[in-house]
């Protein structure tokens, strides 16, 4: 279930090859964890365009752009790489596209006209790497400050140099310079919205040009909280990425943290014991459903339902110390190890979780009662914010606003992982895409996510290992350490050294609380990432948002905001 | 000047008759002051979602007077930074600091905004005190709302006792700051 073995890749690569071939001459594809097709900066364009179009590729998601600076990593000849990953929704099939680059001003052509998700994944590439995308609309810094100098990711930027950032740094759009009065209308306003805002629940910034109340051109900014993610990870072992992962998506850091040790363990080859992964699944889908409550309690504040957000609270307050019980922390929780759980769950942790399952649904029937014919609710949410089917594939959407819009991809269906190939559950779909359709699927999906925990506690194994017994991966039992010289040198090697992950690269996903949560590993085979690139799933809605709400009312665009569910941390990293 | 009688005015009201009781003006009013805080919180990351868990009903922040959360820094007094502050928020976070009305108070949640905590990154500012004075650091990664509740008790002790000077020495390490501008 884990590991894939090569000879079942060779398929779809092969017949990569074939197609590609009718088209292109000669094409490189390489069997790896994907297909993996290398091309050439030059070819990059057309490629991109058959590869969405050709009735047999289809690749019509795009999921993510990660820059490699080679200049540590043996073995490669040019100096960056340029490293994409497409989805294809309608045949579920991933492949990934390595265009080397070379040193100099590494450069290919934009694709923000093939996949619109493209353009702010080429600006982060822009502001990190310094790459160069001819025919980019709108190339500038994404994450960083305009008084930055450098980019961040490359190897010789060193990972501690700042640059101080004053007020006029601050990004001023290019429409709220222009004149604002035109003859048709009345005269209109620029509104700036954050980055302290309370309806922004985070660091997020828009600007907007309105007439009267109605938006006609809207910017947002984002890197308010770009906490330089992956760059630390660059600089601490495997394992010691972990905390760093609980802060990306923090309403749901538990399914950060088995999503990254997933990854690890892939690379690695090892497999999690059974009762570990039960506990890592039941733990996720109760932290998916902490992620939805926030989610959809502070949406309901912001449209001026208080109450709602108390009953929300009350059940993430209880989902709280069933997590405490666990491990000792309640929202950054870092209990996933490569390999397993940091120390097994408490005894009571099977009638903790029944008494949960029993306490939360009358608390969300409670605010489905309170919301759903409500008529300031049903005034903004219905017909608001709409993303339809296509508008939401080429954005990059995934998760509950993809589903919201018509397109049932949910990994935990698509690829099962862990167990939930064993689980009966539905994935819930909305066909209409506006806010409803999204408060609805998530509270949909949170009652899924309540079946889907008591599925797992049947199954659950009473006692047993949580951790695979391999420890060049999982620290040996403290007692050994103390009297046996074997699980010393194991204990020494692994806090000393990191664990030894194979050389390579692997791009692994999963369905976190808002989407697909994709981890790009890069190893040379030292003891701490070379490169790790996070598929962050709320980055395409953020950069999407300016489109939606054009048209929209300065309040229904707060609404809107609230329903996509932007977390800055990962937006950021 | 006599020295000035201990700061109680809740005993000093005498139990049977009476209805004066005699205090110092600065005590009465810090006393107002202290109990109640009108926070804004200016939250950036994890530290914000613990805020709200501190806010909401299960803690209820109201216990110790500081519920009423203004997002408008003209209406607060207390500015409660929960989260990572990172080089292109700082310039945001001093305005909004200004634009408070004096008196006031700030509390620096969690690790990263007191220090940076393990971001030592090169976007990251390693603790809001190179931007805006701090008066009460609350550390935890992030602090638990009991600490965060504790960090508002000890605030009180200080808004009780008359210090209004901030911590010195963050208050000149600001002050020695080149380039913030003022609005």
């Amino acid at each position: 279930m884990s590991t894939v073995a090569p000879g079942e890749l060779a398929a779809p690569a092969e017949r990569l090859r074939a197609r590609l071939s009718t088209r292109f001459p000669d094409p490189e594809v390489a069997q790896a964890d994907l297909p993996t097709i290398i091309a050439r900066p030059e070819a990059w364009p057309g490629l991109a365009a058959f590869l969405r179009d050709d009735p047999e590729m289809r690749f019509d998601l795009f999921l993510d752009l990660a820059g490699v600076d080679n200049l540590r990593r043996p073995g490669r000849p040019s100096r960056f790489e340029a490293v994409f990953h497409l989805l294809s929704t309608s045949r579920n099939e991933h492949v990934r596209v390595r265009i080397p680059l070379e040193e100099g001003r590494p450069g290919l052509a934009s694709v923000a006209s093939v996949w619109p998700a493209a353009n702010w994944f080429e600006r982060e590439a822009y502001d990190l790497f310094g790459f160069d995308f001819p025919g980019h609309p709108n190339l500038k810094r994404l994450l960083c400050h305009n008084g930055f100098v450098g980019h961040a990711l490359r190897k010789d930027y060193p990972a501690g140099q700042r640059w101080m950032c004053t007020e006029d740094d601050l990004m001023v759009p290019e429409f709220a310079r222009r004149e604002s009065e035109d003859a048709d209308h009345f005269e209109t306003v620029v509104v700036n919205l954050g980055p302290s805002h309370p309806a922004t629940h985070g660091t997020l910034r828009i600007v907007a040009r309105l007439d009267g109340e109605q938006i006609v051109e809207a910017e947002s900014e984002i890197g308010y909280l770009h906490r330089c993610f992956e760059k630390m990870s660059e600089t601490h072992t495997w394992n010691q990425v972990i905390p760093y992962t609980d802060r990306l998506n923090y309403c749901s850091s538990f399914i950060n943290n088995v999503a990254y040790c997933k990854t690890v363990e892939r690379m690695l080859g090892i497999e999690v014991p059974e009762r570990g992964a039960i506990v890592r699944t039941v733990l996720s889908e109760f932290s998916r459903i902490m992620d939805h409550c926030v989610c959809i309690g502070a949406n309901l504040v912001d449209t001026g339902a208080l109450t709602n957000f108390w009953y929300l609270f009350q059940c993430r307050e209880e989902i709280y110390s069933l997590i405490e019980a666990c491990c000792g922390a309640r929202l950054t929780v870092s209990y996933a190890r490569v390999g397993g759980l940091s120390r097994d769950v408490p005894g009571d942790f099977v009638a903790r979780c029944r008494r949960l399952l029993d306490s939360i649904p009358p608390l969300l029937d409670d605010v489905d009662k309170l919301v759903k014919k409500n008529r300031i609710i049903w005034e903004r949410f219905h017909g608001i914010g709409v993303v339809t089917r296509e508008q939401a594939i080429a954005w990059g959407f995934t998760g509950p606003c993809l589903r919201a819009s018509g397109v049932g991809y949910d990994v935990r269906q698509a690829r099962p992982y862990d167990f939930y190939d064993r689980f009966d559950f539905d994935v819930p779909v909305h066909r209409d895409g506006d806010n409803f359709a999204r408060y609805l699927v998530r509270m949909a999906e949170m009652r899924q996510s309540l079946s889907i925990i008591r599925q797992a506690l049947e199954i659950l194994p009473a006692s047993g290992p949580v951790d695979c017994p391999d420890w060049h991966v999982v620290l040996p039992p403290k007692q050994n350490v103390y009297h046996d010289m074997e699980s010393l040198i194991y204990h020494f090697k692994w806090v000393m050294e990191g664990i030894p992950v194979p050389a390579g690269e692997r791009y692994e996903w999963f369905e976190g609380g808002n989407g697909e949560l994709g981890f790009y590993a890069v190893s040379t085979g030292a003891g701490r990432p070379y490169r790790l690139k996070v598929r962050p799933p709320c980055f395409p809605l953020m950069a999407a948002f300016e489109k939606i709400i054009i048209g929209s009312k300065i309040s229904d665009a707060v609404a809107t905001l609230g329903t996509l569910n932007i977390i800055a941390g990962e937006l950021d990293r | 000047m006599p020295a000035a009688p201990p700061s109680r005015p809740y005993d000093a009201m005498p139990s049977g008759g009476s209805d004066f009781f005699t205090t110092r003006l600065e005590n009465l009013v810090a006393w107002g002051r202290k109990n109640s805080l009108w926070p804004l919180p200016f939250g950036t990351a994890c530290c914000a979602i613990e805020f709200m868990s501190s806010v909401s009903s299960h803690y209820d922040l109201a216990r110790f007077g500081a519920e009423v959360v203004r997002f408008s820094p003209r209406q607060a007094d207390l500015l409660i930074v929960a989260g990572t502050v990172v080089d292109k928020l700082a310039p945001v976070l001093r305005r909004i600091y200004d634009q408070m009305p004096e008196p006031k108070w700030v509390i620096s949640m969690g690790v990263c905004a007191s220090s940076g905590g393990f971001y030592r990154a090169y976007h990251v500012v390693q603790g809001i005190d190179e931007v805006v004075p701090v008066d009460v650091y609350v550390p935890g990664c992030p602090p638990t709302p009991e600490e965060l509740m504790f960090g508002i008790i000890e605030l009180q002790k200080k808004i009780q006792s008359g210090q209004l000077s901030r911590d010195t020495r963050s208050a000149r390490f600001a002050a020695s700051l080149p380039s913030l501008p003022t609005p």
